[in-house]
């Protein structure tokens, strides 16, 4: 798909850590579905607060693993407050780019002001989380969709104008870098 | 404050009738795949409206939700199921 | 009175984003450059939309009003992870089936 001659590194699998389940993976689990089941339910009845412990308490013991893939430790904490503190430039971002097509889209001459390219680059960032946080990002930010990235972390992206695209990887990358701690 | 909302509910439905053009005539099947996911965008707020209109919104915050998830649920089997046909850019009316 | 004027607000740009979302849809010229306004003015839209409301059934504070606006943030976070991930799965889909995006020049399609 990709006309590439530039010697590629060293394929880095994802490791997937199965059979690691401590402790804290499922209290954390269990403290999650028990705060849906309470906020779904708006009961505080002795019986259905029963149900919720009963049920979160089995959910989280057959799929812990699927919501945090190693055990909880300090940096998993730091990156849930760099990501909390990376949202609201997100939501600016998307506003910003939000006005832009909106512009776009009620412009008279629209087919002349639009034209639709995809732009390929390769990403620094490293865990999978990070990846997939840029990619959903770039997608959220009207004006520019991710259409794949490979294991080598090439990401191509399809944005509709110039203006869209120009800004990419640029300042979201570093951010996202700084928010999971890989600068 | 309720006749802006029925403002609001049918502007809204007017632009589901809108959305609809592209979900029949769409030239390819992945255009009425979009115009399907929009339509369903549109419907969870107009639930919200509706709740909002008949002062039972703590009832219909939950059928808004659900249909959220069917929306999702839906438009991901859809695009699944139709990555490995071919022909999938061919004008299909 | 100013609560009012906020919802207002609130509702009115909301409606704004659909109606531009709704034309974008109509009018660009593939179905890549639909994704653009259909799967991401609308993401827009329902936020402003499911706040104001959120902000507007929160009068009479009590137990209920506050579980339904935390239950009408929840939609609106399921909202902002689920738009993405349905985009990709489309735009994923056609790239796969060979379809070339549309450039500059070409006939509408």
């Amino acid at each position: 798909m990709k006309k590439d001659a530039a010697p590629q590194p060293k394929l880095e699998l994802p490791h997937y850590q199965e059979g690691k389940k401590s402790g804290s993976v499922y209290g954390a689990t269990f403290i999650l579905m028990m705060g849906v089941w309470i906020l779904l339910s708006g009961k505080f009845d002795p019986f259905h607060l029963a149900l919720g412990v009963l049920s979160s308490a089995l959910v989280s013991y057959f799929s812990a693993d699927l919501l945090f893939s190693g055990p909880l430790t300090g940096r998993t904490i730091r990156t849930f407050f760099g990501f909390l503190g990376y949202l609201p430039w997100l939501l600016y971002q998307i506003l910003l780019s939000a006005l832009h097509v909106l512009y776009l889209s009620f412009h008279p001459r629209m087919m002349e002001l639009i034209d639709p390219q995809v732009l390929r680059f390769r990403s620094r960032l490293k865990s999978d989380l990070a990846q997939v946080t840029f990619a959903n990002s770039i997608t959220l930010t009207p004006g520019t969709i991710t259409i794949y990235v490979n294991f080598h972390r090439d990401f191509s992206v399809h944005a509709i104008d110039r203006f869209s695209g120009e800004g990419l990887p640029g300042e979201m990358e570093r951010r996202i870098a700084r928010a999971f701690g890989e600068e | 404050m309720d006749d802006f909302f029925l403002g609001c509910s049918l502007f809204l439905g007017g632009l589901v009738m809108l959305s609809l053009y592209r979900g029949i005539f769409g030239p390819t099947v992945l255009d009425r795949m979009i115009g399907v996911n929009a339509i369903g965008t549109k419907t969870t707020v107009l639930l919200i409206f509706i709740g909002l209109l008949y002062h039972r919104l703590e009832m219909f915050v939950d059928i808004a939700l659900a249909y959220a998830l069917l929306n999702f649920i839906a438009v991901l089997a859809a695009a699944r199921y139709l990555q490995k046909r071919k022909g999938l850019y061919e004008r299909t009316y | 009175m100013v609560i009012d004027l906020i919802v207002i607000f609130c509702l009115a740009v909301g409606l704004i984003f659909f109606a531009g979302g709704t034309l974008g849809l109509l009018r660009f010229p593939d179905f890549y450059s639909r994704l653009h306004p259909a799967g991401k003015l609308d993401t827009m839209g329902s936020f402003l939309i499911l706040l104001g409301s959120a902000i507007h059934q929160l009068f009479p504070l009590t137990l209920s009003t506050v579980l339904s606006g935390l239950k009408l943030m929840l939609i609106v976070v399921f909202v902002f992870l689920a738009s993405p991930t349905a985009t990709h799965a489309i735009v994923d889909a056609g790239f796969r089936a060979g379809l070339e995006p549309w450039k500059k020049g070409d006939p509408r399609r």
